[in-house]
């Protein structure tokens, strides 16, 4: 009898203080999703809105020659730090003209195979029109797309996602 | 009017089934599947013998049983009985059964038949049987050669599943998949293909280039697929039986996401140039290209209503993926896919009443189907990531595949092929030797 109303009293205590934690858990929750918004516009880690903007898969063509840029989500649009890489790839290429290049078109794995393959080659060929604004002739450039065929990274989070939608330069010669 | 025509037609032909026998209804989902009693095939001693010796089984007649018995636990729709309940022996039940005792076992439909050994060749017969009614309401036999025995099981099940539900069954088929193999940023892809049930795996290709999205030809044992031999993708045609393989869209770009029109004798696919992905058909007779969309933005998976008027696809031209539907001629574009989300991977039922999709909408993807004009969306799976519906043959059972989140060190990886009822019910994972993807699910072998 004693022990069974001890039990009713814990548990009333449990409920207030679950409600008290619910309640401030809401306002941590808030505030969390305030600064994120806040943050997200910005760089937050390796990332600038989805973009990845980190170095850590990233090949060099010739020093200072960076060998890929990133796209965000279902995007092909060149964010201004792809197209200033793309100009140091262009100017490299000027200098070596006996270069041919392949562009290889990737996405993350959200999303479908068949689409993917599709905005692979359309990523690919975003960065080859940039290229060829600047002076490098299509003759030199393949597109290849691998869709999500070919991550960089096998992890399933945003930032393995956005390391792998990328358009990568590779040498074909 | 037309559901008073539809109404005479079904009082004049169904009332011999269904007022005295049994029936399966299909169309919903089965929480209560028809118990079933499948007796051992019976094979006289001389029979067995022989077979053992040609097919290494000890005895046929049971094996068979097994296959047919499977089958029909698979499809979600039959609850095969112990055998060990059973009190009849097979010889004597496929002659006369004594319908009390397998109604005792509460058996609603019992299946029964006979081996033999007959000129080298193979010789099953079979009955099926209503229970309750006291009849017989399917006997058939069938020859062939012995190392058909598995097919002969499929076959039975298909004529069992079509006299229990009025439809067609899918038993007699084959699967095309890719196999893959190997961690997820070097992935070894090959196309494979086995029974329906997942025996007979044979792998088609070594793989030494990436190979994606194989798709049988309705009408023959023809693949579509691709492949990025010499790094070029490309849409190559298979012949499974002759080894065959050669390239049909060898066009100035990627080709890629082909199929089969209805009648097998077009293949429909995308060719992407210059940033943009458009439909396109080949005639593989006179090798005639046609294009079909014309559109700045992605034009892909593209699939044929099984009467070759229709088409539908997958586009963003409305900025996002989403499903279209158009006239053969590529005229009449219309968007049919407006719920929240983006869909993809449209591919029309070979009973032209629906089409199956992959919705990838807040970070899950889903298995779907809707009418062909939009309405009636219904989501029948979800998970962390799934896609690339395929039809069963008879309309009534999708084929996916399934890949599982990576942990933190990226590991943990892999992906499978599973099948669901167009109903929603019955989700199972198909075995397969390796991890696999984009499965593609043939037509009868046999009619």
């Amino acid at each position: 009898m004693k022990k069974s109303r001890i039990r009713n009293i814990d548990q009333g205590a449990i409920m207030k203080l679950n409600k008290i934690l619910k309640n401030t858990l809401l306002i941590v929750f808030a505030c969390f999703a305030l600064s994120a918004c806040a943050t997200s516009k910005k760089t937050s880690g390796q990332m600038q809105g989805d973009v990845y903007t980190g170095t850590d898969t990233v090949e060099y063509l010739a020093s200072g020659v960076p060998d890929r840029v990133f796209f965000a989500t279902n995007e092909s649009v060149l964010t201004t730090a792809s197209r200033e890489t793309l100009r140091k790839q262009a100017a490299y290429l000027r200098k070596n003209s006996k270069i041919t290049i392949v562009l290889e078109g990737h996405a993350d794995e959200r999303g479908t195979r068949e689409y993917n393959l599709a905005l692979g080659e359309r990523r690919a060929n975003a960065a080859k029109d940039y290229l060829m604004t600047y002076g490098i002739s299509s003759d030199r450039i393949s597109v290849l797309s691998y869709g999500k065929e070919r991550p960089v990274d096998s992890g399933s989070n945003p930032l393995a996602w956005s390391k792998n939608r990328r358009s990568v330069t590779v040498k074909a010669n | 009017m037309k559901i008073l025509i539809k109404l005479i037609i079904f009082l004049i032909i169904i009332p011999s089934k269904s007022f005295s026998f049994i029936e399966v209804d299909i169309t919903r989902g089965n929480l209560n599947p028809l118990p079933i009693a499948v007796s051992p095939l019976s094979i006289d001693e001389n029979s067995r013998q022989n077979f053992e010796k040609i097919l290494k089984k000890e005895n046929i007649g049971d094996e068979i049983s097994k296959i047919i018995e499977v089958n029909l636990k698979t499809s979600g729709l039959f609850n095969p009985l112990n055998k060990d309940a059973f009190l009849q022996a097979p010889d004597i039940a496929n002659l006369k059964p004594r319908f009390e005792d397998w109604n005792l076992i509460k058996a609603q439909a019992l299946i029964t038949g006979k081996v033999s050994y007959i000129d080298e060749k193979l010789r099953v017969e079979f009955r099926l049987w209503d229970v309750l009614a006291g009849k017989e309401m399917v006997a058939l036999a069938f020859t062939t050669v012995p190392t058909n025995w598995r097919r002969v099981g499929h076959i039975i099940t298909d004529k069992v599943y079509q006299r229990l539900t009025g439809e067609k069954g899918y038993f007699d088929t084959r699967i095309i998949y890719v196999a893959e193999e190997g961690p997820k940023t070097k992935r070894i892809k090959k196309l494979a293909i086995m029974d329906q049930d997942g025996a007979n795996n044979k792998f088609l290709t070594l793989g030494n280039e990436l190979v994606l999205t194989p798709r049988f030809n309705p009408t023959s044992q023809m693949v579509t697929y691709l492949s990025y031999f010499r790094n070029l993708p490309r849409v190559y045609l298979l012949d499974i039986e002759t080894g065959m393989q050669e390239v049909v869209g060898d066009f100035p770009g990627m080709t890629f996401a082909p199929r089969f029109s209805p009648n097998g004798k077009k293949i429909i696919m995308s060719f992407a140039k210059d940033g943009n992905s458009e439909i396109y058909t080949m005639d593989l007779e006179n090798r005639i290209v046609e294009k079909i969309t014309n559109h700045p933005s992605i034009d892909t998976s593209p699939s044929f209503s099984p009467d070759g008027k229709f088409i539908c696809f997958n586009s963003d031209r409305s900025g996002y993926q989403q499903i279209y539907v158009m006239k053969s001629d590529g005229s009449n574009v219309k968007r049919i896919s407006f719920g929240k989300g983006l869909y993809g991977t449209p591919v029309w039922s070979p009973r032209g009443d629906l089409i199956a999709f992959t919705k990838l909408h807040k970070g899950k993807f889903y298995i779907g189907v809707m009418r062909t004009d939009g309405s009636g969306e219904r989501l029948l799976t979800e998970n962390f990531y799934q896609e690339a519906p395929s039809w069963s043959p008879n309309g009534r059972v999708l084929i996916f595949y399934r890949e599982t989140k990576t942990d933190d060190k990226g590991e943990g990886f892999s992906a499978k092929l599973w099948s669901i009822d167009l109903t929603g019910y019955n989700e199972r994972m198909v075995k397969t030797p390796t991890d696999a993807s984009d499965p593609s699910w043939s037509s009868l072998l046999s009619n």
